[in-house]
């Protein structure tokens, strides 16, 4: 496939440049007042409220549920898997293998599922009810080490080239483990619905969500009811990531149970420990690589081994998988790859979808991996990666033909010049030799994350959004991609506007509703500007075509509110639609073989670099991150001041998952399951972060828009761990890089000190 | 008991148990649902709110201690005519809430910060806010904000500046 | 929140000798200051009580001042009066340093020295300060219709696993440093925890050494540690190595074995491993060795 020269549609600019401006936020103001209202700040008056009876054990067959609620339960209302199944709901969650129930039935395959759902008039009431539900269980023996586990939800497999022959061939073959374990999402808001039982002939949820339409599509499933007797409207959401993808599909469902067994409103709202310990987590993993090497220090061959914990049920593993074997070969040249995955099953809360999906982990272990390469092989670290760095128009471990590829050379080479890498090396040097018990050190990542649904999943979900004609010349979007901190309203105003060359202010957005808007697909995946904006930049430029043929002017230039106003009110009088609708038109024409894995996996990438500076604490061996510097091509930032403040959050993120966040289990449930006990930076561990913010156009993104929301997560963690490994010497395979590990680390690599 | 407070600069009265939180009061009983519950352990600040002026986590509070004291939360911060407070006007310009959960807890924060400080440093203010988790902004929108704030303020200036009410 | 708040009742007396005289009762209440602690467990519907008793209007229990023998500090002292009380950062500034480093600013504004005392938490923050600045706890009951005192040295205080040696019946009133400990004596301090702020303690460190000028040698040393074993304590053995010695990277490493081979018992717990703790807790002695005596210490040497 021979690359194309892409060619950026350039609109004609509006008098005001929309696009690109820091323009005022529009979700900002209710937030900074205290207005905004989250699910748990509804005023439901009459609601009941909602209590879940979890599994204390891993793995047990649910022998009875007693439900003699004594004086304690007098008003409470309690739902069961029977109670599902003798009314004829259909007792699964509707995701992808639909193998997850909503309430257990026989059998439970993890701690904490749940097994039962209480509704009572009060918080008090409902706990004391709960207490009062007795489950008997036999416990069975769980499988809770995934690295001796044995069902597998999913596999997945890469061959390019001929890796049998590039190892034989070889200069240097290098093997390296790598492990990464469960990162928590802990969004400062826990997951929470609120549902209204029946009326007249609809179901009402609403709740803090990532996704309405997957609530919508487990909800029609769960009641086998028709599309119009569910609606899904999103709250106010505080904080996503992922974990608001689709386990709030269970909050809803059992809100709604419950809803529908008291006829009133239920409000079933977790608290952090609840959260903590009941919902899902990103994957952990092992990955194993062999690489290649010719005497030049090209990559050669390269053949991983990537394994994930998917815990109990399939859930998103199977694509979680998907996109971690994509993208584990990384940014890098190499005509020979094998890459194996498998996800498997253990007796664990299920694990789901946390920015990055997979990328993450895999680059975490390819970044040390080059490290541990670079060292063996006698090369610079920073030499090796420049050398295997894809250029404009090569391919990818998928043989896709990337033609913006050389990004991620341009994005090393920013990082490395804003980092003053090799002088800030040296000085370092210089730093170590004065220091008797500090050491500092410098790290590199590069790293990558395609944009939007993997292979032809964009082309199924065809996505849908409508623009809706105001009076006033105003125009309102609509479109289910969901409000979660990124300022999803904002940039979709700005994108319409620019289209259209009306100002900000004449389009509107709205907060999600099934009722109101079309399926433009799941708020994930890093879509909803490069796909969702596209789509919504095609209904603009539809949108003014039609108005334009109306009142006999040229399409493409930009109208005046009055002008529009007109054209609008000409349009509607004349009999025409009020609404202009444009689906995913898969825009780039990519095409991808999901069986062989094989094709344009994504229609874009982003690339990045990014560079940590350390400083370890010998008498501690505490890490403190001095600076992270990170150059990230994001194709087009439609709002600067939004853009950088994912970058910035992405990275924190990362650096939290690099030190300090663990999930410390017992007998397969979160023992740390406090905020005390599961360490998130603060402002003080969070370092001072620079970007260089690159722009390298996706032809068929808004203005050439990327998406960026995962992006800043995939490269920080090994970034860190590089710099520690840097600044101490030694081998340090695994997350979190705790201090725990460093000083094992250092006293391995140092058997002849003192031990204390 | 018969809790009688000040909060935001009004007396308000609500009839409690005793040991009922701070933040339970002011959400459900005065309806003042801007301070939020984050974790119910004093670790995340999203229920910052300052008691006689003080910065404290109103879920460790019981409403008895709050008796016939003075409240200020974030509904608390803009004047009457609807004029942001400047550190919730260097929050908009600087882009210091992403998904706003914690921005009520933290806006409180630092307002507590710079009615004491002339001009914090980077440092101080991230120690200051150390108690106030956020997940999305890695922070560093929030301390240009709080330094742009108290660059704007002088500490124990009295009356407030009115600023343009932003839409 | 879990559990239910409705249904606790609160004491709130105005006077020392009403609040002792609850504390008398059989129907026992529990004290409640800042609430830091306690309001953790009821968050969680963990009650440790149906009575509590509300200390915050209890000027008995306030005040930072000098007396004949030293300072006395109010059990309702907070952090953030550590902070800012300037006869503190004179007199014994490594309490201000600690305080610094408890938990974060609204913590510091309702936590209390009492409050972290009576709990006895095996991570304390205060105590091992407090034990290195040879403190005592003044307690107070009733009896009768009296107000009777006692003193407490803080290193016979912490009987067990929190467990104090508080009867029932008193409340921790002042907290006291004796001058002694005051003058002529060197202090540092050292908190390593999950992260800087808003953090337990995997290992905490407090010494104090008294340094002879000609000869230069240790003439006395207080070191003590919290994480580190089911209470705060104090490291005789570390103590004992040290005493007379001059102040060197020999004598600095000398300490950290005594101290490990016979003062701490660590623990793995969720927060780390008694390995860490222990490697950690003897670097820290060297590091804060150092610090005072003058000398840069071994630790991998």
């Amino acid at each position: 496939m021979a690359p194309a020269r892409a060619a950026v549609r350039h609109l004609p600019r509006a008098p005001r440049a929309v696009v690109g401006s820091n323009v005022p936020r529009r979700e900002g103001l209710e937030k900074l007042t205290g207005r905004a209202l989250y699910v748990a700040d509804l005023d439901v008056p009459g609601a009941w409220w909602g209590v879940t009876v979890r599994s204390p054990h891993a793995r047990a067959r649910i022998l009875s549920i007693e439900r003699d609620l004594g004086a304690d339960g007098a008003r409470a209302v309690v739902v069961t898997a029977e109670d599902l199944l003798r009314s004829g709901r259909d007792n699964v969650v509707h995701l992808i293998a639909d193998d997850q129930p909503f309430l257990a039935h026989r059998s439970v395959e993890h701690a904490e599922e749940a097994v039962a759902l209480v509704a009572a008039p009060t918080r008090e009431e409902a706990e004391r009810a709960a207490a009062r539900v007795r489950v008997r269980y036999e416990p069975l023996e769980p499988v809770l080490d995934f690295e001796r586990a044995e069902t597998i939800h999913k596999t997945c497999a890469i061959d390019k080239g001929d890796v049998a022959a590039a190892f034989a061939g070889a200069a240097r073959v290098v093997e390296g483990t790598y492990r990464v374990g469960h990162q928590e999402h802990a969004y400062i808001e826990p997951n929470g619905m609120v549902a209204w039982p029946r009326i007249d002939g609809v179901r009402l949820v609403r709740g803090s969500l990532q996704c309405p339409f997957y609530v919508h599509a487990a909800l029609t499933r769960l009641f086998g009811e028709p599309a119009e007797a569910i609606r899904v409207a999103q709250t106010s959401t505080g904080g996503g990531f992922g974990g608001k993808e689709d386990y709030p599909d269970l909050v809803a469902g059992h809100a709604a149970l419950l809803a529908d067994a008291c006829g009133r409103p239920v409000r079933l709202l977790y608290d952090r420990a609840e959260d903590m310990v009941a919902t899902t987590k990103r994957h952990p993993g092992r990955i194993v690589h062999r690489t290649a090497l010719d005497a030049e220090g090209r990559l050669l061959g390269m053949d991983v081994e990537v394994l994930l914990d998917g815990g109990a049920y399939v859930t998103l593993s199977p694509v979680v998988l998907s996109r971690a074997v994509i993208h584990a070969a990384g940014p890098y040249r190499c005509a020979n790859v094998r890459i194996r995955g498998r996800v498997v099953k253990t007796n664990t809360p299920p694990n789901g979808a946390f920015r990055g999906f997979g990328v993450p982990q895999v680059a975490f272990a390819l970044e040390r991996h080059l490290d541990r390469v670079a060292r063996a092989a006698g090369l610079d670290r920073v030499e090796l990666r420049r050398r295997n760095l894809l250029a404009d128009g090569e391919t990818t471990a998928t043989g896709q033909a990337v033609i913006d590829a050389g990004a991620s050379r341009q994005a090393l080479d920013a990082a490395l010049k804003r980092s003053r890498f090799a002088a800030t090396a040296r000085a370092h040097a210089r730093f170590n030799r004065r220091h008797a018990h500090l050491r500092r050190g410098l790290g590199l990542a590069c790293f990558f994350h395609g944009s939007g649904f993997t292979g032809n999943g964009e082309i199924r979900l065809a996505s849908e959004v409508a623009l809706e004609l105001l009076e006033g010349g105003r125009v309102r979007v609509l479109a289910a991609a969901t409000e979660i901190g990124q300022g999803t309203r904002t940039v979709f105003a700005q994108i319409v506007a620019q289209v259209l060359g009306l100002p900000y202010e004449a389009v509107e957005t709205v907060d999600p509703d099934t009722a109101l808007v079309p399926d433009s697909g799941p708020t994930v995946a890093s879509r909803t500007v490069p796909i969702v904006g596209r789509i919504l930049a095609d209904a603009a430029r539809e949108l003014d075509a039609v108005l334009a043929r109306r009142v006999g002017r040229p399409p493409g230039r930009p109208w005046t509110r009055r002008d529009f106003a007109g054209a609008a009110a000409l349009h509607l009088d004349a009999g025409g639609e009020r609404r202009v609708t444009a689906r995913f038109s898969n825009p780039s024409g990519q095409r991808f073989d999901e069986t062989r894995y094989v094709g344009d996996a994504y229609a874009a990438y982003a690339w990045a670099a990014a560079v940590a500076e350390v400083e370890v604490d010998l008498t501690s061996f505490e890490t403190r991150v001095l600076r992270v510097v990170a150059a990230q091509d994001i194709g087009r930032a439609i709002h600067p001041r939004l853009a950088a403040g994912q970058l910035e959050g992405g990275l924190t993120q990362a650096v939290g998952w690099a030190l300090f966040e663990e999930v410390v289990a017992r007998d397969g449930r979160m023992a740390n399951g406090q905020l005390t006990n599961y360490i998130l930076p603060t402002a003080i561990e969070t370092p001072p972060i620079e970007l260089v913010v690159l722009e390298r156009p996706f032809a068929h993104g808004p203005f050439g828009a990327k998406g960026i929301g995962e992006l800043p997560m995939d490269g920080g963690a090994p970034a860190v761990v590089n710099a520690i490994a840097d600044a101490l010497e030694i081998d340090l395979d695994r997350l979190p890089a705790t201090p725990e590990r460093i000083a094992a680390a250092w006293l391995a690599a140092r058997p002849e000190r003192r031990r204390a | 008991m018969k809790l009688r407070l000040e909060v935001n600069g009004r007396p308000r009265s609500a009839d409690v148990p005793p040991m009922k939180r701070l933040l339970d009061v002011l959400r459900d009983d005065l309806r003042l649902t801007g301070t939020k519950e984050g974790c119910g352990e004093g670790e995340c600040g999203a229920c910052a709110v300052l008691l006689d002026g003080e910065l404290v986590n109103s879920c460790l509070v019981p409403a008895c201690q709050a008796d016939r004291r003075a409240v200020t939360t974030v509904e608390g911060l803009a004047a009457p005519d609807g004029s942001l407070h400047p550190v919730q006007q260097a929050f908009w310009e600087k882009g210091g809430a992403q998904c706003g959960i914690c921005t009520p807890g933290m806006l409180v924060a630092a307002v507590a910060l710079v009615e004491r400080a002339r001009r914090p440093s980077d440092a101080e203010i991230r120690e200051w806010l150390a108690g106030n988790l956020c997940r999305c902004t890695g922070y560093v929108k929030i301390v240009e904000a709080v330094a742009a704030a108290a660059r704007a303020r002088r500490p124990g200036a009295g009356a407030r500046r009115p600023k343009r009410v932003k839409r | 929140m879990r559990g239910d708040l409705a249904a606790l009742e609160v004491l709130r007396p105005r006077r020392l000798a009403e609040a002792l005289a609850a504390l008398a009762d059989s129907d026992r209440p529990c004290p409640i200051a800042g609430g830091t602690d306690l309001y953790v467990a009821l968050n969680e519907g963990r009650a440790p009580a149906r009575r509590f008793l509300d200390l915050s209007r209890l000027d008995e229990l306030t005040g930072l001042e000098t007396t004949p023998s030293g300072l006395r500090l109010g059990a309702r002292t907070t952090y953030t009066e550590l902070r800012a009380s300037r006869l503190v950062r004179r007199r014994a500034p490594v309490l201000a340093e600690m305080a610094a480093s408890v938990g974060a600013i609204a913590i510091q504004n309702r936590g209390t020295l009492g409050g972290s005392l009576g709990n006895a938490s095996p991570a304390s923050d205060p105590a091992p300060v407090l034990l290195a600045l040879d403190a005592a706890v003044e307690l107070a009951a009733r009896d009768g219709r009296r107000v009777v005192r006692r003193r407490v040295p803080l290193d016979r205080f912490f009987i067990g696993y929190r467990e104090t040696a508080a009867r029932p019946d008193e409340l921790i009133v002042a907290v006291l440093l004796p001058s002694s400990a005051l003058e002529g004596w060197r202090y540092a301090y050292r908190k390593v925890g999950t992260r800087r702020a808003q953090a337990i303690s995997k290992v905490v460190a407090a010494v104090g050494l008294e340094l002879g000028a000609r000869p230069r040698r240790i003439a006395a040393a207080r070191i003590a540690y919290g994480s580190m074993a089911p209470t705060p304590v104090r490291a005789r053995a570390a103590e004992a190595a040290l005493a007379g010695r001059a102040p060197t990277s020999a004598a600095g490493r000398a300490a950290a074995r005594a101290l490990l081979a016979e003062d701490l018992h660590p623990i793995d717990d969720l927060r780390s491993s008694a390995d860490y703790r222990a490697l950690v807790a003897g670097r820290l002695l060297e590091s804060l060795l150092g610090a005072l005596g003058g000398f840069r210490p071994g630790l991998d040497d």
